[in-house]
This record gives C-alpha cells, sequence and structure tokens, in this order.
C-alpha cells in the first residue's frame, strides 16, 4: 500500500493546489459575518445559533468538496489520459483508488479541522463577557466539547459522500457522477421516511421499492446529531461507535465495489 | 538464450460499438510478434491500425478479449515488471499543476527511488532530454514538444530494459525529431530493448533492427526492412544545378528521364542498378552542384494500402510468422 500513500499525497498538494481550502475563507467570513450580525439582532441566542450555523456550514461545505473533488478525482485522471503513464508505473489499479479516497480523506480532514478550530474561536469571542447566570439559561455552554462529537460524524459522513462519489466516478462520467452522488446523498437524509413509506402509500411496487432503497442506501441522517449538540442532548459513545461501524461497512463496501470496477475497466 | 524482451501471443482485442445493441469491434486480430533484447523494433502502420490497442494491451490498460501477452518473460499483468519497463504514450498529458522536477519526483516514489535517488535520476534524466533549465515550470505552461519531451524523460526515469514508445515523433519539429532518433540510438547503444510505434517510414529507416507493419488490426508483415521486397529501391532522384549542356547530354543517355525544374536545375530519374554515385562523379567533374539525391521507393502509405486490399475483410494475412528470427 505504499504506492497508494504516495497517490494519496499527491491528491492532498493537487487538492493545495486547485485552491480546494479557499472553501475555508468562505467559512471564516461567513460565520464572523453571522455572529457580527446576530450578536446585534439576538438576546442570549447568539451562541446556540452560530453553534447551529457553523456545524452545517461545516457539512455543506465538507459534502461540496467531498463530491466536486471526489467525482474527479478518477475521471479526470481518465479524461485527460494522465492514467496512461501512471499505471505503466509499478501501481496496482487498487492501490490507486486506495490513493484517491485516502487523499481526499486527508484533505477533508484539514478543512473540517481548520473550521473546528474557526468555530470554537468564534464561540470563545461570542461568550467572552457575557454574566455567569446568563451562561448558566444556555443548553449547552459555548465552547461543549459534544460539538466535536457532531462535528467527527460530519466528518464520517463526508467520508461515506466521498466513498460513494469514487463509486460512481469509476466508471461514469462526472457529470453523471455528481447527479448520482447528490441523488444518493439526498435520498440517504430520507432513510427513515424510506424505511415508513407503506404508511404513506399503499401501491405494493411503490412500497418494495421505497423499501429496497432502504436497504441499499446509506442512512445520512443517523451522521446529522448537529440539533442534539447545539441543544446540548447527550450523544453516547454507543450511537457514535454504532455509526462509526455502519459508516466503515458503507465504505469498505462502495470502496471494494470501486476498485472491482476500475480494475477491470478499458482505458480506450 | 534469454527470454525475448516482448512477446505476444494471438493477442486479439474487440471493443464494443453502439450503444443499446452493442456490436463487437476488432481492433486488433490474432498479433503474434516476438522482440529480442536489444532490439530496435519498429510498429508501423496507418492510423487506426490497431497499433496504440496493442501498446496499451501491453501496459494493461485495455484488457485483451483473447490472446496473452509477455515482457521480460512475466505476464503483462504483473505489476513487479513495470519497474522495468518506460512508457511514452501517444500525446502524453501530465498533471499541469505540478513542474517537471514534481512529476517525476511522484513518478520516482512509485518506483521506490530513494530521495538522494531520485535527485540524481531526475536531475539526469531531465539533462538528457534537454529540458533542464525548465524543470521549475508548471507543466501547463509546457509547449507540446516540451510535454513530448516530458514524456520521454518519464519513461527513461527508473532506466528501464524495455522502452515503449507510441509515436514518439509527434508533435515534434525537425530538430526535437532529430534529437529523438539521436536519443533511441544512444540507448539503442547502452543495450536497451525499444518498441515503438509510428505510421513514418522513415523513422523505422533510420532506427529499427527489426519491423512489423500492422494493417486493420492484423499482422501484415514482420522481419527486417530491408528484407522486405516493398521497400527495395525503386530507383534514385538526382537533383543538379549548373549542369553544363554537353553533360546533360551524357546524362539523358544513361537516366530514365531528366526533368528540367528551374532554368539550370535537373531532376534525373536512374533505375535501381544505375550506380548514381557515378553519375553524381562525373557531373560534379563536369561543375555541376548537387542538391539532393534520394532512393525511390514504395512509401509505407502505399504498402499499407495494398496491404489492407490484400487482407480484405476476411482471410487472415498470410504474412510471416511476428517475429520469427
Amino acid at each position: 500500500m505504499r504506492a497508494a500513500g504516495i497517490v494519496a499525497v499527491a491528491v492532498f498538494r493537487e487538492s493545495v493546489r486547485d485552491k480546494v481550502f479557499y472553501n475555508l475563507v468562505l467559512f471564516a467570513l461567513l460565520l464572523v459575518g453571522a455572529s457580527i450580525v446576530i450578536g446585534q439582532l439576538t438576546a442570549g441566542q447568539d451562541v446556540k445559533i452560530i453553534k447551529d450555523l457553523g456545524l452545517s456550514a461545516t457539512s455543506v461545505f465538507g459534502v461540496f468538496v467531498a463530491i466536486f473533488v471526489g467525482i474527479s478525482l478518477v475521471s479526470k485522471e481518465v479524461d485527460r489520459r494522465s492514467v496512461y503513464p501512471l499505471l505503466a508505473k509499478p501501481i496496482r489499479r487498487s492501490e490507486l483508488i486506495a490513493g484517491k479516497y485516502a487523499g481526499l480523506l486527508l484533505t477533508l480532514l484539514v478543512n473540517v479541522v481548520v473550521m473546528t478550530v474557526a468555530l470554537y474561536a468564534v464561540l470563545f469571542f461570542l461568550s467572552r463577557g457575557v454574566p455567569e447566570n446568563i451562561q448558566h439559561a444556555w443548553d449547552a455552554p459555548a465552547l461543549d466539547p459534544a460539538l466535536l462529537k457532531a462535528i467527527a460524524l460530519i466528518y464520517v459522513d463526508l467520508a461515506v459522500v466521498t466513498a460513494v462519489a469514487l463509486f460512481f466516478s469509476s466508471y461514469s462520467s462526472p457529470m453523471l457522477s455528481a447527479v448520482f452522488t447528490l441523488g444518493v446523498y439526498v435520498a440517504g437524509q430520507f432513510s427513515a421516511d424510506l424505511k415508513r413509506f407503506d404508511q404513506i402509500v399503499t401501491a405494493p411496487a411503490a412500497v418494495m421499492a421505497a423499501k429496497a432503497a432502504y436497504y441499499v442506501l446509506p442512512d445520512f441522517s443517523r451522521f446529522d446529531v448537529k440539533l442534539a449538540a447545539v441543544h446540548g442532548v447527550p450523544i453516547t459513545g454507543l450511537y457514535m461507535a454504532v455509526s462509526i461501524l455502519y459508516a466503515l461497512a458503507y465504505i469498505g463496501a462502495l470502496l471494494f465495489g470501486a476498485m472491482t470496477i476500475f480494475a477491470r475497466r478499458d482505458f480506450k | 538464450m534469454s527470454a525475448p524482451a516482448i512477446r505476444t501471443h494471438e493477442l486479439t482485442k474487440d471493443f464494443p460499438v453502439g450503444f443499446w445493441r452493442p456490436r463487437p469491434y476488432r481492433a486488433l486480430d490474432r498479433l503474434s510478434i516476438d522482440v529480442a533484447q536489444g532490439d530496435v523494433f519498429g510498429f508501423l502502420g496507418p492510423n487506426g491500425a490497431g497499433k496504440t490497442t496493442t501498446l496499451k494491451l501491453l501496459m494493461q490498460l485495455v484488457f485483451p478479449t483473447s490472446g496473452d501477452a509477455e515482457i521480460l518473460g512475466r505476464p503483462v499483468g504483473d505489476v513487479s515488471v513495470r519497474r522495468r519497463i518506460g512508457y511514452l504514450p501517444e500525446n502524453p498529458y501530465f498533471y499541469d499543476h505540478l513542474t517537471a522536477e514534481e512529476l517525476l519526483d511522484y513518478y520516482g516514489r512509485l518506483f521506490g527511488m530513494s530521495a538522494a535517488e531520485r535527485r540524481t535520476r531526475i536531475g539526469a534524466t531531465l539533462d538528457r532530454l534537454g529540458i533542464a533549465a525548465e524543470r521549475r515550470l508548471q507543466l501547463r505552461k509546457f509547449s507540446k514538444g516540451m510535454l513530448q519531451r516530458v514524456g520521454l524523460a518519464q519513461a527513461l526515469l527508473n532506466d528501464p530494459e524495455v522502452i515503449f514508445l507510441d509515436e514518439p515523433m509527434s508533435g515534434l519539429d525537425p530538430l526535437g525529431r532529430r534529437d529523438v532518433r539521436a536519443l533511441i540510438l544512444e540507448l539503442r547503444d547502452a543495450g536497451h530493448t525499444i518498441f515503438f510505434s509510428s505510421h513514418i517510414l522513415s523513422d523505422a529507416e533510420t532506427l529499427c533492427s527489426r519491423v512489423a507493419i500492422v494493417a486493420k488490426g492484423r499482422l501484415a508483415a514482420a522481419g527486417r526492412l530491408a528484407d522486405m521486397r516493398e521497400f527495395a529501391v525503386q530507383g534514385w532522384e538526382l537533383v543538379m544545378a549548373n549542369v553544363p549542356a554537353a553533360a546533360l547530354d551524357r546524362v539523358r543517355a544513361r537516366a530514365r528521364g531528366v526533368t528540367t525544374i528551374a532554368a539550370d536545375r535537373y531532376a534525373i530519374d536512374l533505375a535501381p542498378d544505375a550506380r548514381p554515385e557515378d553519375l553524381l562523379r562525373d557531373l560534379t567533374a563536369a561543375g555541376a552542384t548537387l542538391v539532393s539525391l534520394n532512393a525511390v521507393r514504395e512509401t509505407l502509405e502505399d504498402v499499407f494500402v495494398r496491404r489492407v486490399a490484400e487482407i480484405g475483410d476476411g482471410a487472415r494475412p498470410s504474412a510471416p510468422a511476428g517475429g520469427q528470427r
């Protein structure tokens, strides 16, 4: 897997060169701008709103990077034919897929870590000087460590999205991969509704299709604990562990699928 | 006896054509060739003959429908053999956000070279290809000819035993072509095996110890170029200037034809056995000056056209078994 590590570092460097991290500037501007405006408009709710906004922005920006960088990881190599000289080197196709995946995970990790630091910094400045009795009235402290649990699950969510994007891009065009990945991501947000589809619709075929989609599609809503974190509702270690294992199973299956398809693909 | 550097046996590739009801299109049909170690092997054919498909099959960029291939005695799917080969694709593209040095460093890491080894090899290879001054320039700023040199550099980085070059002269100006020819000969002298595809006969004439000609995906001929009757000299074209009138009369008696090109410039058509060097000596002694002397032979294109017609769509060619030495 040494070759996969080399590819991963190359992907990370390419992300830096392609200015993927510019989204961090936008994130910081959004957070700082919002905190100034919200500070003027709300009384005592600003910390909660900033937490909600910060977590949501971390997720949305991350999904954006995961999908749009993820779909181009393999397809760009194939379309531009840089894969020709690359695969003539001592590297297995499966290592290329693994390296591309690991490289984007590294990029996303840096992205999420910087956003987390920025969010805590803004929360620190917002809560500074707020009287203790008001702070006690909050659902959770401003610098609540539980936010890290929500952020960790956002990262797990991004890891699954990246695996979906990579899976589709291992055999289809970037445009189709983007559509498929977005489709899976959106449908996966409504996983619970798919399960309960028989309570709204009676047509057996539709119910069957919804049930099948429920079992095949990853349940992305499982990784969304933003509301709980913001309102100080405990997120148990067991919930975290099960969610991570659930994600690992999907990631494993998707990467295996991507590697299997890519391993037999002809580059015409 | 050592294993051939490259061996293909009945190598066949079909591509599906059509969206709704795909039909197989045979891009390569039962190609069998052997390339000995140390050979400069020209793989010739017109566009669409199956040259690039063959190279892609050898690089495992596409998989055969049937048949098999080996490089240095190992199946082409063996990743370890790629440490010992170099490959220049046709019209290569590399990551344009990288510099030439960074690209070679990336590939050097994949070859498992140490940092010191990479530094030495990258410097030496860029120097050899004449692009050392541009080593820190992003590839997006490179011209097509310079990219071709980068392509050659990455193909030579690991000092490969066997080098595959797909249309290596493509995109190069005359000076670049001369440099690549010199490089190939230098590599040959150093004992490397070179397999290169081309549709230009003169490249093969200058460089190749042996050639294979493919047309319509099938092997049309294989062997030494000099032994192929199609490429035997069919005459000579001698162009002379300042030819005195008396000398011109003597020329007319010995030539198949004389054409006036300009006031004092003549194109002299000689039979293959007419010994142009004798006539050249006579004319220069009489005060004429040499403009050019060329062997007239059937062009590769002519041979392709005829072979394609001979092969037709049905029967397999009765060409010599590929690469029998």
